[in-house]
């Protein structure tokens, strides 16, 4: 799909937050692309998770803006924006992929009325249509049809994280955030889901940002990288110039310490 | 002489091993050189010449400290090394294609889906892509009853093949070739040299790294000579 890359989808401005004197992250800065996964890599704790918070708008920054190029009104401070059109935002044009998918999930509901849930949010109203499209969308994540009206609480962490990539897709999001989306899962499962992801950033322009410690899953994945220690971006690059030439000491280690099936 | 298609000046490439008491390699000095429409470059020279490091530069996959990398794309020119990231995607995606040595895909993707990738990229249906794919792999001597299957259990040369494959389905303007015909048989050398001869025919400028001296006489227009660790000279 051809998508204008002149204007960015996301941009961040110095973006900050601390908890008290503690560093969450410091001063990140980037655009983002249509059509354009970024990789968010560093060790645990250094503040991955807190700025795919403050770009998702879950986590208002410190100091610092996001903005979000919407549909209507062009580049927008997410924060700044009316909690409705907040909400619209992020149930509409975003998607947020728990890394816990309990976290992202009605444990208790089935999987269909899951996914069909965020399209009655967007004013779908038509049972057969929102059933079809939530099978449909089930089926694409390679969950049974016979499964549908089981909640996910009956299925394993792998099937699970599959209905939650399916009800944040069912909106045709534009902008995708996820957290250590292929973690905990089954090699044979993170597979079929990174080829999922690739297919869907080819086929509908969909972009992304996604926070990993796996440089395996970034190669396939994303197009830059962000390398992340101790809060601050210590690099930024095209992810084969990180992986394969990567300048700072704290990317040289990261990259030489994995290891080689 | 037909337009050049990319412009190298003052290219130097050095690596800091940070973790290994910050040794530095000095790899490229200075290198210089123009490369033209239906030409194709040789890169020449002993191992550890930095013909690979110059090949990897030249896709903005190394970051070079010093120099230019102009590719023409779209009718205008793009510094490779210091364009914005997607700038760069884009010239890859349209302009610039490569061929590494080293097939890296999702794993359990069909082969022909992995050469069908660059054309969905572009733009083509799924049906065009499989198409155009299907014919370049029937060219490429990979059996049809492979081509529904994952290229991991591939053999070297087989995979290999299915690398050149996904190179060769888009006609890219601009074609970096990392040593393509290793590990090859005799009859897909020769369809590889075809291939090559075919782009250079149609217009696009080729650099490459030849280790055979039967490939680099048929295919090569010029040499770019390296000596050990300092840049090179152009050879006419």
């Amino acid at each position: 799909m051809t998508v204008d890359t002149a204007k960015p989808l996301l941009r961040a401005e110095g973006v900050s937050k601390f908890f008290g004197r503690q560093v969450g992250c410091r001063e990140v800065s980037f655009d983002l692309h249509p059509g354009e996964v970024l990789g968010i890599v560093g060790e645990s704790g250094s503040g991955k998770t807190t700025l795919l918070n403050c770009l998702s708008a879950q986590l208002e920054p410190t100091s610092g803006r996001v903005l979000y190029d919407t549909r209507v009104e062009g580049l927008q401070d997410v924060y700044r924006m009316s909690e409705a059109s907040r909400r619209l935002l992020i149930r509409t044009d975003w998607g947020i992929v728990r890394q816990n998918p309990r976290d992202g999930l009605r444990m208790g509901v089935s999987a269909g009325a899951n996914v069909g849930e965020r399209l009655m949010a967007v004013g779908a109203r038509h049972y057969g249509h929102i059933r079809a499209e939530a099978t449909d969308w089930l089926a694409r994540v390679e969950i049974d049809p016979e499964r549908v009206d089981d909640p996910p609480a009956t299925f394993s962490g792998g099937m699970q994280q599959r209905v939650q990539l399916a009800r944040n897709l069912v909106t045709r999001p534009r902008l995708v955030f996820m957290d250590e989306p292929t973690g905990g899962l089954d090699v044979s499962v993170q597979a079929r889901l990174l080829d999922l992801l690739r297919g869907l950033v080819t086929d509908l322009g969909l972009s992304a940002v996604v926070v990993t410690h796996d440089l395996a899953v970034t190669r396939l994945l994303a197009h830059r990288l962000v390398v992340m220690k101790g809060g601050a971006v210590v690099e930024t690059g095209l992810t084969d110039q990180v992986l394969d030439d990567p300048q700072h000491p704290y990317s040289q280690l990261l990259v030489s310490s994995i290891l080689q099936p | 002489m037909p337009e050049p298609m990319i412009a190298v000046r003052g290219l130097r490439k050095s690596f800091t091993l940070h973790n290994q008491g910050g040794a530095v390699l000095r790899v490229l000095g200075g290198v210089d050189f123009e490369v033209a429409a239906g030409e194709c470059l040789v890169l020449h020279g002993p191992s550890g010449a930095g013909k690979s490091t110059l090949l990897r530069s030249l896709y903005a996959n190394y970051l070079p400290q010093a120099g230019e990398i102009r590719v023409r794309h779209d009718g205008a020119w793009v510094d490779m090394a210091t364009a914005p990231p997607h700038r760069v995607l884009d010239v890859r995606r349209r302009t610039l294609g490569w061929v590494s040595q080293f097939l890296r895909v999702v794993p359990r993707v069909p082969a022909i889906d992995v050469v069908a990738e660059p054309l969905r990229g572009l733009g083509a249906s799924p049906d065009e892509a499989r198409a155009r794919s299907g014919d370049l792999l029937a060219r490429l001597r990979i059996p049809e009853r492979l081509w529904r299957l994952a290229p991991s259990t591939f053999s070297g040369g087989e995979q290999q093949r299915v690398n050149l494959a996904r190179s060769f389905v888009h006609p890219y303007p601009v074609l970096l070739l990392d040593e393509p015909t290793a590990s090859l048989d005799v009859a897909n050398r020769e369809t590889v040299m075809d291939l090559i001869e075919e782009a250079k025919a149609r217009g696009a400028a080729v650099v490459g790294i030849f280790h055979d001296a039967e490939v680099r006489a048929r295919v090569g227009t010029r040499l770019y000579e390296m000596a050990e660790a300092v840049g090179g000279e152009a050879v006419a």
